[in-house]
């Protein structure tokens, strides 16, 4: 019983399937599987779209949508069907072609994303040994649909976005890559299904996850941060910055387009926390032994979810960063620490077991983070603001 | 050569002459990472995935934007009026027709050079990084060495310059 609930998708598309000829079974297979991961991550982003505006109301003190249905359920209903029959305005001097393409490149690329996550037990689409490469090679071919879009509009404050957007996830690429090298390195595989078996073993009745060892929990905090600057989420906003920038690269789009781009938006960010859910958080296994009976599905989407409400608790928490401390961060002080993090990982790994390599991890990662910081804070005069007022 | 081979090939000789023969800068950056995706995906057609998947990484996700800032960042975006042909492009074809021709030849008589080359090879992510960290580390870390002082040079002349303009 359990096990068939854990393997419920399996068996239901084998099921399905097995009602046609044997030369059709494995396409119709594939098909079926892409069809499921086209249509659950855009209901998760439904829902996350009304969470956010739920949760970042309650935190600024005010109601968020009531209107629509029972509590404003059917609020991204609404704003579905609004945004479908709204007018497509293209700019005069826009390039048209490029105009366009730039939406679709973006939501396809996205999706390709979703091929190599071990989403439960056995439910991985593409089962390829370089999984994770496939993974970044995909995501790193957002920043040209960001330009494209930013370039096409022929709008100063769209190239200006596109600008920052590019330059901004250039340089958190590097953070992002680096901190999921240390898991790479520790697991010996590329393969985001082995990265998971590796973690999905107990002790005690507690998980081998690696967020549970010192350089997997400096990894990934790391992590997290060259994500949020990844998907331009809060504080790392800049490139859609509304007080300078109107909204950033995708200023010009309007109606069925530009819910395209808040689609690939939100669709990005369940990537990448599926992506860390996989590397540090033991993708689809139980956070305890003896909860093993819960469907391996429930766990990954669980997470995944739990990750989406972090990002919102951000937004509605940090102010947003200036330009050069954004880029300041990324160079002097995340890329340094990611680099200190591999070679933390692999003193973690040939130190053997015991307790002294706790120590020794923890107390080298510390120290770093502490001299770091100071040196960074030392030049900053930190004081009362000033208010100059004009005359 | 299957289908997906002419497909693929197709896209990628149009990405490339869309590139030479487009009039917008900015369109011909686009025509050539169409380009570079169509290589891409014919590496991936034979089986190469860390090559296949370095080039989506390296030339789309960093040479393309790098050439596209660079477009930007210098005058070259303006669209030229008249023709965007050199008057030497008589030249030019004759020297990157030697050079075709050279490859053609190279590749088409590399199987007298190993005739014993049977098999098909199969290359894993695992056995590049193998080769890569054992028996090639010292050429890779020669490299990595190179970048680095590349690096390091390219980000004292953008600094030499600001200094100088204050």
């Amino acid at each position: 019983m359990i096990e068939k609930a854990d393997q419920i998708f399996v068996i239901l598309s084998h099921w399905l399937v097995s009602f046609l000829p044997v030369w059709l079974q494995q396409p119709v297979h594939v098909l079926l599987s892409v069809v499921a991961i086209i249509v659950t991550f855009p209901a998760l982003f439904a829902i996350t779209v009304l969470l956010e505006r739920k949760g970042l109301g309650r935190m600024q003190n005010r109601y968020g949508p009531n209107r629509v249905g029972p509590y404003g359920i059917f609020q991204p209903v609404a704003d579905g069907i609004k945004s479908l029959t709204k007018e497509d305005i293209v700019p005069t001097s826009a390039d048209a072609v490029v105009h366009f393409l730039a939406p679709v490149f973006l939501v396809v690329v996205v999706f390709m994303g979703y091929a190599v996550l071990p989403m439960g037990r056995n439910m991985t689409l593409v089962n390829m040994d370089a999984g994770l490469l496939f993974f970044f090679a995909i995501g790193a071919s957002t920043e040209l649909s960001v330009f494209m879009a930013g370039w096409s509009s022929r709008n100063k404050y769209s190239l200006l976005g596109a600008m920052r957007a590019v330059a901004q996830m250039i340089s958190y690429e590097i953070p992002l890559l680096m901190s999921s090298v240390a898991v790479v390195m520790m697991t010996g595989s590329l393969s985001p299904n082995k990265i998971v078996d590796v973690q999905n073993q107990y002790t005690w009745g507690l998980p081998h996850w690696y967020i549970f060892t010192p350089w997997g929990l400096a990894a990934f905090l790391l992590f997290c941060v060259a994500a949020t600057a990844e998907t331009n989420r809060s504080p790392f906003d800049l490139p859609e910055g509304e007080s300078e920038l109107v909204a950033g690269y995708f200023t010009e789009y309007s109606g069925f387009k530009f819910a395209l781009f808040f689609l690939g938006e939100y669709v990005g960010m369940l990537a990448i926390s599926g992506l860390g859910t996989t590397l540090f958080l033991g993708g689809y296994s139980a956070p305890l032994q003896i909860l093993n009976w819960v469907p391996s599905w429930c766990w990954f989407f669980g997470k995944v979810m739990m990750s989406m409400c972090v990002f919102i608790w951000l937004r509605g928490t940090l102010p947003r960063l200036r330009q050069d401390q954004l880029m300041n961060f990324a160079w002097k002080f995340v890329l340094p620490l990611t680099l200190l993090n591999l070679v933390v990982a692999a003193l973690w790994r040939f130190m053997g077991d015991g307790w002294l390599r706790w120590v020794v991890c923890s107390a080298i990662l510390l120290l770093a983070y502490t001299v770091m910081g100071r040196l960074g804070m030392r030049q900053k005069h930190i004081a009362p603001r000033s208010y100059r007022y004009a005359e | 050569m299957s289908i997906v081979f002419y497909v693929l090939a197709g896209l990628t000789v149009a990405g490339a002459l869309a590139a030479v023969a487009l009039k917008n800068t900015v369109h011909c950056a686009l025509a050539l990472t169409v380009a570079f995706a169509g290589l891409a995906l014919l590496f991936l057609e034979l089986d190469a995935q860390f090559a296949g998947f370095a080039q989506i990484l390296i030339y789309i996700g960093a040479v393309a934007i790098l050439v596209v800032f660079a477009i930007l960042l210098t005058r070259g975006s303006e669209t030229p009026k008249d023709t965007v042909y050199s008057n030497k492009w008589l030249l030019g074809l004759v020297t990157a027709a030697a050079v075709f021709a050279v490859l053609g030849w190279a590749v088409l008589h590399s199987t007298e050079a190993l005739p014993h080359e049977t098999a098909k090879p199969a290359v894993t992510v695992m056995d590049i990084g193998n080769a890569l960290m054992g028996r090639y580390v010292l050429p890779l870390e020669i490299v990595a060495l190179l970048l680095t002082a590349a690096l390091i040079g390219a980000v004292i002349v953008a600094m030499h310059e600001k200094e100088g303009a204050r």
